[in-house]
């Protein structure tokens, strides 16, 4: 049988706001544990909650961003349960009447086709703590530094049919929170979150099957992953007469595998109710039309420019446009470096299988753009040959601050296009090759293209690498007699 | 309107709360004889009413992105029951 | 010294005829004396009284006193206060030490004013007679196997019995009004949102409203003077401008409209208790008000919509005691479940635990609608009773409670008839206006309170209605025997 995947995502995207959804603590990262966690954030007595505005703002610019409609009025909810890492027992969240409602975003899929992935609604709600599960004599540590972190939870319709298209959109949404500034897009730290709603169907079937949700997927090759293999479990139960059970899995990327979480799933009834603490927000067409004038300019825009300004191709164009950390790198290392065109091919090849092997992002690579547009301009220039451009660059990637000039000096690396100098190193390479000089001479004319490679590493050898391979073929040729 | 024993013991889970056998009994009554108090609810004619959350319709104030809060971590942690490097200590917690 | 007002007390601490120093020793000695049969205070601070009363003093000598500077008060143990234990009257909270400060305390502390102690309170404020406290009932000054009234029936004994020139007290449901009139003295529940609830302990955030409790209404005035205003930590906090309430005190009351509801004054109601209030009724026609009856016809619904709302708003309050972060927490918990629900049934008294279920249960699948929802329908509809009434009286009078003071323990077995003492008080809550109770009567020997409900922040007026009665009679000057 043929089966159809059914993809829907959830994503929860940190908002980039200096201080909580309801109170006055600052969300930077990496504080020490419960630093950053105020009397509001603990649920001490008698406290409560202010909203944030900017929260609103963010979520607002979101909304414009996917053509969504924005809700002039919205209202938080309490959504009850019990954990230690939720210190109210309940969470603020928005239930009934969300901030964003529907909307849309638009994404290319390698083949080159358009996929419009329709978006359900995006609310405004408060991140919970985390429990470290290191051991204290049998207890777990509670850190409330994140509870109360401001996040919208993006929830789309069931639109995608395959994890590629799930990971284009996934990558596409990333591009498109950072564009606008308002989530730093940082997936180790868990600022974009992903819970992957996935089903099969009989192709050809209308109604959906069970879904199964996989939650907090925090990495693109996670999320393909994951996608994978629920999708091949779902199969072969089906495909064993078994029935899918609607449950909340657990994946392991290092292991590829996944397991319930039953825990989770145990009776839960959430009692939402209006949340009387805080009152309902209406905001104003001023409001967002002063949202609307300060729009980035985002992924799709940007793509179009960069077609035209920098004579891109749709495919490169389209991957240096997709986040704003790329296309800030790409901008900055074309300015430097001038040839536009090289400078993509250098970031889109070698930088950025480096940063995926080693899980980096463009935010915190180790090349500065500005390195990178003095390595493009020094290639197309012909100060540099392909090897020694190489080498420059694994000198900068490990944190080599020196300029590059500076570093083609120090290292030797510029190459040699002066044409007597060079004529004299042929001369003497081809001194000591004679037979190889008769069997090019006596080739077929097609084949001598071949040969000619024969000559060009002991020629490059000679000049220690830095010959310019095209000035020393002309040569070549030349007295060769073609 | 009744309720079931059974309904008390599902909305104890609920709320965690702890319940002996002889207090489900006591509640049974008790919470029986409230919700006959609130079920008059249901001869009021609410049709078309928008229901009131709070008395002054007022709505929601917006606070500035501004960090207020200081790091108060050692005095709200004299006050809890268990903690050890700066975290709050629970019953292991198990995904 | 103990039988002078507020207004009293501070033209003598400012002539210099006394200390606040000596003051304060002097009602610190009469609690010592007399409280040990009434325990109407949970927690009594002598040393910290005693210095802030010193305090008071040295700015007094440098010419920097308000009204309150060096005046000895009392809060209700439901307002936090930054270093004095605060309790709730809970187990949950015995040995809660709060290291901050109601946005009431330190307004009260700002002002310069002393305060004595923290009062008693029904737990959590759930309760109309003061014995669902984790620290002993309190006993009703004017007869000591009489209720003093709850929630707030540790202010108002402690006020009658002149432990204290005045408290603080909240009221939900009736938890000011329905003490005071108990105990024969003066209470204000103000306008919701006039009076900040930060760090006062939430019972049902969209009903509490913090307010006074004192001898006269131009004490009353005097508290509200420093208690109202906008707090920017309290998002349902009123940013309106706050008059001086001791200013109108002395207005003439002709042509005040009172309004008679008749559903207040129906066939159930004591005779002898409707006979009383007409009197003090007949009192304002004497002084220049015209009193015409009027109807709020939702009345009968008000308990059944109050059962529903507090309970259902407490449940969410009441999850952050979790024995997490703060307060009891059981002994040797062998998983989380165990914490948590242990914790709980340990923590909290069996009121609070019936009306969290109960809350719960309205909250439930299955339920949201048929109970939460039409309560808050019927909300309206109360409310709109209210508007609708004060488009054509400006102050509506009733009695306070159905009878004069109960007997400890004669309604402890049966929580529906304990709910039922609060039937002319509740309605207000729903609908958020301000009312007051002030003496008017007694029968057999007990005080009797006349309600005066005003419309939206009109505070003013009502304390000038009520000062007005306490210049033309003298129930307010009643004290008890002992």
């Amino acid at each position: 049988m043929q089966w159809e995947v059914v993809i829907g995502l959830e994503i929860h995207v940190q908002l980039a706001t200096q201080t909580k959804i309801f109170s006055g603590s600052s969300t930077a990262y990496g504080a020490e544990p419960n630093t950053q966690a105020s009397a509001v954030d603990l649920a001490m007595p008698g406290t409560l909650p202010v909203a944030n505005e900017q929260a609103f703002r963010y979520a607002t610019m979101f909304g414009l961003a996917i053509d969504a409609e924005i809700n002039r009025r919205s209202v938080f909810e309490r959504k009850n349960y019990f954990y230690p890492d939720l210190p109210k027992g309940y969470q603020t969240t928005q239930l009934a009447e969300p901030i964003v409602g529907p909307g849309h975003v638009d994404v290319q899929l390698a083949d080159g086709t358009e996929k419009r992935v329709r978006i359900h609604h995006a609310h405004l709600e408060e991140d919970a703590g985390k429990s470290l599960h290191e051991d204290y004599h049998g207890m777990s540590g509670i850190d409330l530094n994140r509870a109360g972190t401001p996040l919208i939870e993006i929830v789309t319709e069931p639109d995608m049919r395959s994890a590629e298209e799930a990971v284009a959109f996934a990558r596409k949404l990333h591009g498109l929170v950072t564009s606008l500034g308002i989530c730093d897009g940082d997936m180790s730290q868990g600022s974009l979150r992903f819970d992957v709603n996935i089903s099969v169907r009989p192709e050809g079937e209308e109604k959906l099957g069970t879904r199964t949700e996989t939650k907090n997927l925090n990495s693109f090759r996670f999320m393909e992953s994951a996608i994978h293999h629920e999708v091949e479990r779902q199969i072969d139960i089906l495909e064993d007469g078994g029935t899918i059970v609607q449950e909340t899995r657990l994946y392991n990327g290092d292991r590829n595998e996944s397991k319930s979480m039953r825990s989770k799933e145990e009776a839960n009834d959430y009692r939402y109710f209006p949340c009387p603490d805080l009152l309902p927000v209406v905001i104003d067409d001023a409001f967002i039309d002063s949202l609307r004038a300060q729009m980035p300019e985002l992924p799709d825009a940007k793509k179009t420019r960069f077609q035209a300004e920098y004579a891109l191709s749709d495919y490169d164009a389209n991957l240096v446009s997709s986040n704003s950390a790329i296309a800030d790198y790409f901008e900055q290392t074309a300015k430097v470096g001038g040839d536009a065109k090289l400078a993509a091919n250098w970031i889109l090849g070698e930088l950025s299988a480096r940063l995926n092997a080693e899980d980096r992002s463009f935010r915190n690579c180790p090349v500065p753009a500005e390195r990178l547009g003095q390595l493009v301009q020094r290639i197309s220039d012909n100060t540099l040959s392909s090897s020694g451009a190489k080498k420059v660059f694994e000198l900068l990637w490990n944190g080599e601050s020196a300029d590059v000039d500076e570093l083609i000096e120090r290292e030797g690396l510029k190459q040699v296009s002066d044409t007597g100098e060079l004529e004299k190193l042929v001369d003497s390479v081809l001194a000591d090759m004679p037979e190889q000089i008769e069997q090019y001479q006596s080739a077929d004319p097609g084949k001598r293209k071949k040969l000619m490679g024969g000559f060009m590493g002991p020629l490059m050898k000679a000049s220690k690498g830095q010959g310019n391979p095209k000035v020393l073929t002309e040569i070549l040729k030349k007295k060769l007699g073609d | 309107m009744s309720i079931s024993r059974e309904d008390i013991e599902k909305v104890a889970v609920l709320a965690r709360i702890r319940l002996e056998d002889d207090q489900v009994e006591a509640l049974e009554k008790d919470l029986g004889n409230i919700l006959n108090l609130v079920d008059q609810l249901q001869a009021a004619d609410t049709a078309d009413v928008e229901p009131l959350a709070h008395p002054l319709d007022a709505v929601q104030r917006l606070r500035p992105d501004q960090v207020t809060e200081i790091d108060q971590r050692e005095a709200f942690q004299k006050i809890a029951p268990a903690t050890e490097d700066g975290l709050y200590l629970v019953p292991r917690v198990i995904e | 010294m103990h039988n002078k007002t507020v207004a009293e007390l501070a033209r003598d601490l400012s002539q210099g005829t006394y200390s606040s120093v000596e003051l304060t020793q002097h009602f610190l000695n009469r609690i010592k004396q007399e409280d040990t049969r009434y325990n109407s205070f949970i927690t009594v601070t002598e040393d910290d009284a005693l210095r802030d009363a010193k305090a008071a003093d040295e700015r007094r000598s440098r010419g920097e006193a308000t009204p309150w500077t060096g005046i000895p008060f009392a809060h209700k143990d439901i307002f936090c206060t930054n270093g004095v234990r605060t309790t709730c009257a809970s187990k949950m909270l015995e040995n809660f030490v709060p290291p901050y400060d109601a946005t009431v305390t330190a307004r009260f502390r700002d002002a310069g004013a002393v305060c004595l102690g923290k009062t008693n309170m029904d737990e959590f404020a759930m309760g109309s007679s003061t014995e669902n406290s984790h620290f002993g009932a309190t006993t009703n000054p004017w007869g000591e196997k009489l209720v003093p009234g709850g929630s707030s029936g540790g202010s108002a004994a402690a006020v009658a019995a002149r432990l204290t020139p005045a408290a603080t007290a909240t009221d939900t449901g009736g938890s000011i009004r329905q003490p005071a009139a108990f105990c024969g003295i003066t209470g204000l529940k103000p306008t919701y949102g006039r009076v900040s609830r930060y760090g006062m302990i939430a019972f049902a955030s969209s009903l509490d409203q913090g307010g006074t409790m004192s001898r006269t209404a131009e004490d009353s005035a005097m508290m509200l003077n420093v208690m109202a205003g906008f707090d920017p930590k309290d998002s349902t906090s009123v940013d309106q401008p706050v008059p001086d309430y001791t200013a109108n005190l002395n207005a003439p009351l002709k042509g005040l409209r009172v309004g008679l509801p008749k559903e207040y004054f129906s066939d159930q109601l004591d005779p002898v208790m409707a006979q009383t209030v007409r009197d003090a009724v007949r009192e304002y026609e004497a002084l220049g008000a015209t009193v015409k009856e009027i109807s709020l016809p939702n009345t009968h619904l008000a308990i059944a919509a109050y059962y529903v709302i507090a309970p259902a708003e407490a449940s969410a309050n009441l999850s952050r005691f979790d024995g997490v972060r703060y307060g009891y927490r059981c002994d040797n918990p062998k998983d989380l479940m165990d914490l948590y629900t242990r914790t709980r049934a340990e923590g909290f008294g069996s009121e609070v635990k019936r009306r969290i279920l109960v809350g719960s249960y309205a909250l439930s699948a299955g339920f949201f609608d048929a109970y939460y929802l039409k309560a808050q329908k019927v909300r309206r509809l109360i409310q709109q009773d209210f508007v609708e009434a004060f488009k054509s009286v400006d102050i509506i009078m009733s009695p306070s409670t159905p009878s004069p003071a109960f007997a400890l323990g004669s309604n402890t077995d049966d929580p529906v008839k304990m709910y039922l003492e609060d039937i002319f008080t509740i309605a207000i809550n729903l609908a958020g206006v301000p009312a007051m109770s002030i003496p008017a009567g007694q029968i057999k020997s007990l005080p009797v309170g006349l309600q005066l409900i005003g419309n939206y922040f009109d505070e003013a007026r009502l304390l000038n209605a009520a000062h007005q009665f306490q210049q033309a009679t003298d129930w307010h000057q009643q004290s008890p025997a002992g």
